[in-house]
């Protein structure tokens, strides 16, 4: 497990640069660095699936943002910083580490489901849907419910979009 | 005038491998049901084959082959031929019920309603993303029109 640490490692310091640095696209690229690290714990997990989703997701969301920050002028203003908005981060990051601590203790081991619904999807999967992939059998079968609801999201953000950027009706 | 898109080697290598791309997204989809992947996976693979379209012809090169129009239809048409597949379950008796012929795993006509759904995300997801992209792509060029103007 000695890798999944380093990947996260290397993710935390991406995560940093991102919001750190001044320039619009080191930041995006920073950003898509994190990304790649995701999909690449996907895959150190053994869930193939997520990291075929997160790769392409991430590429095209790093396209899009590169498109939309390449040749603009906006730039950052350095925000300046206090010694007090160091002290109330030092003291509200300690309190939530305090708590969390006692919190995470309790939680079941890393990779120790406390649920039994999938131990039986890995049981009957094969024979009541006939599809070889687990993961599809239980997005687009037994739980296609949740899936009606991601696509009406993401219909509903599509109609967002493009009612805010359309051409059709823009005052020139 | 400058010629819309990028330079030369880019157009070239786009023709040549923009197709790959593409037969790789419906590879995705089909097999969902058998190999990693699925419709939302395979449907970001095809947006992305058009967005390398754009990006390297020019928005009027990619548009000429898919126009807006059509990409509206086709994502509704996604998300209808889900619903439709939603309400088939209720021949069964269930919403979502799985009422087509299992047939063989393993196989690539198996798993009943799954490839179905495959499909229909796919339409849904590729279409919808490949609008957005057209739609930032698009508010873009008016405003650098005007920025060269000045």
């Amino acid at each position: 497990m000695i890798e999944l640490h380093i990947v996260l490692v290397l993710m935390i310091i991406g995560a940093v640069v991102a919001t750190e640095i001044n320039d619009l696209l080191s930041s995006v690229i920073a950003l898509g660095a994190v990304g790649f690290g995701l999909t690449l714990e996907f895959l150190l997990l053994r869930a193939p699936d997520l990291a075929i989703t997160q790769l392409v997701v991430e590429i095209l969301s790093v396209i899009i943002l590169i498109r939309a920050t390449i040749g603009t002028k906006i730039c950052c203003d350095p925000i300046k910083t206090r010694a007090a908005y160091f002290v109330f981060a030092a003291l509200f990051t300690g309190a939530f580490l305090a708590f969390s601590y006692r919190a995470l203790a309790q939680l079941p081991a890393f990779g120790s489901p406390i649920m039994k619904m999938g131990a039986q999807y890995i049981q009957e999967a094969a024979a009541k849907t006939g599809a070889a992939n687990i993961v599809s059998s239980v997005i687009l079968d037994f739980r296609a419910y949740d899936t009606l609801g991601e696509a009406t999201i993401l219909f509903t953000s599509v109609i967002g979009v493009l009612a805010v950027l359309r051409l059709a009706g823009r005052n020139k | 005038m400058k010629e819309a898109g990028m330079s030369l080697i880019v157009k070239r290598i786009t023709k040549i491998t923009v197709s790959l791309i593409f037969l790789y997204g419906v590879y995705i989809v089909l097999h969902g049901h058998i190999t990693p992947g699925g419709g939302f996976a395979g449907g970001v693979i095809i947006a992305l084959s058009f967005i390398h379209l754009v990006l390297a012809f020019g928005k009027e090169a990619a548009l000429k082959r898919l126009n807006e129009t059509a990409v509206s239809a086709i994502e509704s048409l996604g998300g209808l031929l889900f619903w439709g597949i939603a309400l088939l379950g209720l021949l069964g008796g269930v919403f979502f019920l799985n009422i087509l012929p299992k047939g063989r795993i393993f196989h690539l006509f198996s798993s009943g309603t799954i490839v179905l759904c495959n499909i229909a995300i796919f339409l849904k997801v590729g279409a919808g993303l490949f609008a957005i992209f057209i739609a930032l792509a698009a508010m873009r060029m008016p405003a650098e029109k005007k920025e060269g103007k000045k």
